[in-house]
C-alpha cells in the first residue's frame, strides 16, 4: 500500500475528477484535520475527509463511494470474516455442481441468518454479514470478476420482506399503517444489505484491478450534472426532492437581483419628510421601490416518453417557481396539445399531477408518438390568444418528430409575438441534427439550449426571469 | 486556541451528551476538528435538525458564552459589528464646555466610551471561552458574507477611530444556514462543513426518550419510525426533530400508550402544519379519519 500522503493525494485528485470543487486550501485542511484524528477510527477519518471536503450535501455520495475505495475497511477477506472451511457456502450435488439456491439448505440457512440480522436492525452484524456474503458468492469459480447480482441472487433479500413482516406484525391486522411502517423500515434495512454488498464488491474488484480503475466506474456523477434521461429510479426520487430547494433558492437569488437592480423614481414625500432632520436640506434621497417586471410564462413542452423525465423536472421547476412570474400557463403534447395547468393549482399534490396528467390530458391524436408539426398547429388553433407580447415562451423538448412535418411558419409566428421565445432540449448537443431531429430547423427560429441536468436548468431559469 | 475545549471526538460526543445533545460521530468529529483546526464550522441542513442547539449545546458543554447574531435580509455592518452612539454622541457636543477645543471633543466622542458592540466585536473582543453562532446566514445579503469572510479568516476587525482590534481568544464560530440560498464558495472554503440531516431512527429514539421523561421505549421506537414514514411521503414540510418531540410529548399528555391508526388521526397537526400534507399522509397511512 502507498504512504498516506500518495493515498491523499490520490484520493483528493479523485474526488476532483468525479466533479467536486476540492480547493488546494481544502485540501490542507484536510490533512490538518486528519492529523487531528485517530487514524485507526475508520469513521472519524471519514468525518474528518467529510468536514474538510464535501461542501454540499449532493456531493455527499459521491464522496462515500470513493472514501470506502481509497480507505477500504478490510483486506481481502477481512479479519474475522474469513470463509470457514467447516461451513461451505453452497451445497454440491452428486456432479460437483451446486444446487439452485432455492432448494440448497445452506443458502438457506444464511438466509434466515440474514432475516434475522435484518430483523433486529444490527448494523455492524449486517457489515459483517454482507462481507461473507461477497466472499462467499460474489465470484462463481471460473468468473474473473465479483459482481453483487450473485449475492443478492442467491440470497435475494427482498423476498424476506413477508417473512419480516410477519414476525412484527404478529396479531395484528395487516394492510394498515403498522405495516406501511414496518414495510419501510425493512426496505431501508434491505436497501442498506444491497449498499453493504455494493461497497464491498467495489473494494473487491478495486483490490483486483486497482482503486482508480474502479473509482471511474463506480462513481456516478453528482446530482446536479446528472443526466435526466441516465438516472436510476432512486436518483430519480433525489433528483425530485432537490427541485423545491432549487426552486427556493432561484426564487430568492432572482429577488435580490431585482432588488439591486437600480433605484426606482424618487419618493418626493418621504425625502421631504427626512429633510426636515436636516433643516430643509434633502441630505438624503428615497426612491420608491421598482416595480419588478414579471413575465408571463407559457410552457409548452413535449410529453413523450423519449423526453418525459426531462419534462417532469422542468415542470416541477416552473411551477415551484409560481410566484416569480404573473401568469404561468402549461401545454403539453405528443401528437396533440392539451393545457394542464390545472393540474398545477396552488397547494395541489405536485406528485398526484402528474400521475393525473399523464391518464386525463388529451395529448394523443392518432400515434401517440411526438408530432411536433401537428401539435404546434393544434395550438396555434386552441390556445392563439396564449401567446402575448408580455409572454415568456419556452419550448421543451428533443424536437423529433419522427420525420413528420415541422410546422415552422407556425412556431416563427409564435416566436415572433412573445416577448421572449427559447427552446430548451434534453439531448447532448452532439446528438441534435441526427436521424429525425429538427434542431438546428427550429433553433433558427428561436435560441435552442442543452438542458440535461439541474444545474443548466438552474442557469437557464435565472435568465429567463 | 490556547486551551483545547475537548480532548477528542469520543470526549465531545460525551460532553455533549451531559448537556443533553446527542451526537453521532460525525457530527462530535466534526465539532472536535472545528475546536482543534480553529475554523469555523458552517452547518447546513433542513428547517429543526438542531442546527442553532448544537451551537447552544457547544457552549453549555464547554462554559463558554454563547453569543447569537440573527441574520436577515438587510443586515449591516452596524447592526453586525459595531456602531457609534449617535445620540449619545450629540448630548457630549451639546454637554461640551464652551472653551474646549473641537479637535478634543472631536477625539473624544470617537472613543471607546461611545462604541456599541454588536455581536461580531464583541464576540472578538472577549477573552473568555466564547461560542459565536451566526445563524441563518443564508438569509443575510451577500455583502454581509464578505464582511463574515473577512472577519473569520483573521478573527479582527478595524475601526477607523480605534485601529484595529484582534482576537485575544478565538471564538467557536459555529454558522447555520438552510441553504435557501448558497452560500459562496470562498466562505464555504473556509469553513468545516457538516451537513444535518434528520437523524437515524435509533438516535432520534434516544432524543425522544432524552427529551420527553417518561415516555416508554417502545412508544419512542413506533413514533420515530411513523415521523420517518411521514418524512418519506413526499409533503411540503417534513416533520422536524423538534415536532417529533411535541408528538411524543402530546400523546403522553393524552395518555395514548400506542400510536394506531386513530391515535395518529387524531394528533397528526402536531407533526404536520399543511393542509396538503395533512391529507396524502392520511391517505398513504390508512387512517380512517
Amino acid at each position: 500500500m502507498a504512504s498516506l500522503v500518495d493515498r491523499h493525494t490520490g484520493f483528493v485528485a479523485e474526488l476532483r475528477r468525479a466533479g467536486l470543487p476540492v480547493s488546494v486550501a481544502e485540501g490542507l485542511d484536510a490533512v490538518r484535520a486528519v492529523r487531528a484524528v485517530d487514524l485507526l477510527d475508520r469513521e472519524s477519518l471519514r468525518a474528518a475527509y467529510a468536514a474538510t471536503v464535501v461542501k454540499r450535501p449532493q456531493h455527499r455520495a459521491t464522496f462515500d463511494t470513493l472514501f470506502d475505495l481509497w480507505f477500504p475497511a478490510a483486506v481481502g477477506d477481512g479479519a474475522g470474516a474469513a470463509r470457514d472451511p467447516e461451513r461451505p457456502a453452497r451445497t454440491l450435488d452428486d456432479d460437483g455442481r451446486p444446487v439452485p439456491a432455492a432448494l440448497d439448505p445452506q443458502v438457506r440457512r444464511r438466509r434466515d441468518e440474514l432475516a434475522e440480522l435484518l430483523l433486529s436492525g444490527d448494523d455492524a452484524g449486517l457489515r459483517r454479514f454482507a462481507r461473507t456474503a461477497v466472499a462467499e458468492y460474489g465470484r462463481t469459480p471460473g468468473q474473473e470478476s465479483w459482481f453483487s447480482s450473485g449475492v443478492l441472487s442467491a440470497l435475494s433479500p427482498e423476498t424476506l420482506m413477508a417473512r419480516l413482516l410477519e414476525s412484527v406484525l404478529t396479531g395484528r391486522e395487516r394492510g394498515g399503517m403498522a405495516e406501511r411502517v414496518a414495510r419501510r423500515t425493512f426496505r431501508d434495512r434491505i436497501a442498506r444489505f444491497s449498499g453493504l454488498v455494493a461497497g464491498e464488491v467495489r473494494r473487491r474488484i478495486a483490490e483486483d484491478t486497482g482503486v482508480e480503475r474502479t473509482a471511474r466506474i463506480a462513481v456516478r456523477p453528482p446530482l446536479e450534472r446528472l443526466d435526466f434521461a441516465g438516472a436510476t429510479r432512486a436518483e430519480m426520487e433525489a433528483l425530485r426532492r432537490e427541485v423545491y430547494p432549487l426552486a427556493r433558492k432561484l426564487a430568492s437569488r432572482l429577488v435580490q437581483k431585482q432588488r439591486h437592480g437600480r433605484r426606482g423614481r424618487l419618493d418626493f414625500r418621504r425625502t421631504v419628510r427626512a429633510s426636515l432632520a436636516s433643516g430643509g436640506v434633502p441630505l438624503t434621497t428615497h426612491h420608491r421601490p421598482r416595480r419588478p417586471h414579471r413575465p408571463e410564462l407559457v410552457v409548452l413542452c413535449d410529453a413523450s416518453d423519449s423526453v418525459s423525465a426531462f419534462a417532469h423536472f422542468t415542470l416541477l421547476l416552473t411551477f415551484a417557481l409560481r410566484e416569480q412570474f404573473s401568469k404561468v400557463r402549461a401545454f403539453a403534447f405528443i401528437d396533440a396539445t392539451d393545457e394542464i395547468t390545472k393540474y398545477f393549482a396552488p397547494g395541489a399534490d405536485i406528485t398526484g399531477a402528474m400521475t393525473r396528467l399523464a391518464a386525463e390530458a388529451d395529448l394523443v391524436w392518432i400515434t401517440g408518438r411526438s408530432n411536433y408539426g401537428h401539435a404546434f398547429k393544434v395550438f396555434d388553433d386552441r390556445y392563439r390568444d396564449a401567446v402575448t407580447s408580455r409572454t415568456s415562451l419556452l419550448i421543451l423538448g428533443d424536437a423529433r418528430s419522427n420525420y413528420g412535418e415541422l410546422s415552422l411558419p407556425i412556431v416563427r409566428s409564435m416566436a415572433d409575438r412573445a416577448r421572449h421565445a427559447y427552446w430548451l432540449n434534453p439531448e447532448p448537443r452532439a446528438q441534435w441534427d441526427t436521424g429525425d431531429s429538427a434542431a438546428s430547423r427550429y433553433g433558427e427560429l428561436l435560441p435552442m439550449y442543452e438542458c440535461r441536468n439541474l444545474t443548466q436548468l438552474a442557469a437557464f431559469i435565472e435568465e429567463l426571469a | 486556541m490556547t486551551d483545547a475545549m475537548f480532548a477528542s471526538p469520543a470526549d465531545a460526543g460525551r460532553r455533549l451528551a451531559d448537556v443533553r445533545y446527542l451526537a453521532d460521530d460525525a457530527i462530535a468529529t466534526t465539532v472536535f476538528l472545528a475546536q482543534a483546526l480553529g475554523k469555523p464550522l458552517l452547518v447546513e441542513g433542513p428547517a429543526g435538525v438542531g442546527k442553532t442547539e448544537l451551537a447552544k449545546a457547544v457552549a453549555a458543554a464547554t462554559g463558554a458564552e454563547l453569543i447569537r447574531l440573527q441574520c436577515y435580509e438587510g443586515l449591516d455592518e452596524a447592526r453586525a459589528l459595531y456602531e457609534f452612539n449617535y445620540k449619545k454622541q450629540l448630548l457630549a457636543i451639546q454637554a461640551a464646555p464652551a472653551d474646549r477645543a473641537w479637535q478634543e471633543t472631536h477625539d473624544d466622542i470617537f472613543s471607546e466610551e461611545f462604541l456599541l458592540e454588536r455581536p461580531l466585536l464583541a464576540a472578538i473582543r472577549r477573552s473568555d471561552p466564547t461560542v459565536l453562532l451566526i445563524d441563518e446566514a443564508d438569509k443575510a445579503d451577500v455583502e454581509v458574507e464578505g464582511m463574515l469572510l473577512e472577519i473569520l479568516s483573521d478573527f479582527q476587525v478595524t475601526i477607523p477611530e480605534l485601529g484595529t482590534v484582534s482576537a485575544v481568544r478565538r471564538p467557536f464560530v459555529l454558522i447555520t444556514s438552510n441553504a435557501a440560498r448558497e452560500l459562496s464558495e470562498a466562505l464555504k472554503r473556509r469553513c468545516l462543513y457538516l451537513y444535518l440531516g434528520y437523524p437515524a431512527p435509533d438516535r432520534e429514539r434516544d432524543i425522544v426518550l432524552a427529551q420527553v421523561p417518561g415516555i416508554e421505549a417502545e412508544l419512542a421506537e413506533q413514533l420515530v419510525r411513523t415521523v420517518g414514514t411521514l418524512r418519506d411521503l413526499e409533503i411540503k414540510k417534513a416533520p422536524s426533530i423538534a415536532e417529533t418531540v411535541d408528538w411524543a410529548r402530546t400523546l403522553l399528555a393524552l395518555g395514548l400508550d400506542d400510536l394506531d391508526e386513530a391515535a395518529v388521526g387524531r394528533t397528526l397537526g402536531v407533526v404536520l402544519k399543511h393542509v396538503s400534507d395533512q391529507e396524502r399522509a392520511a391517505k398513504e397511512l390508512g387512517l380512517s379519519g
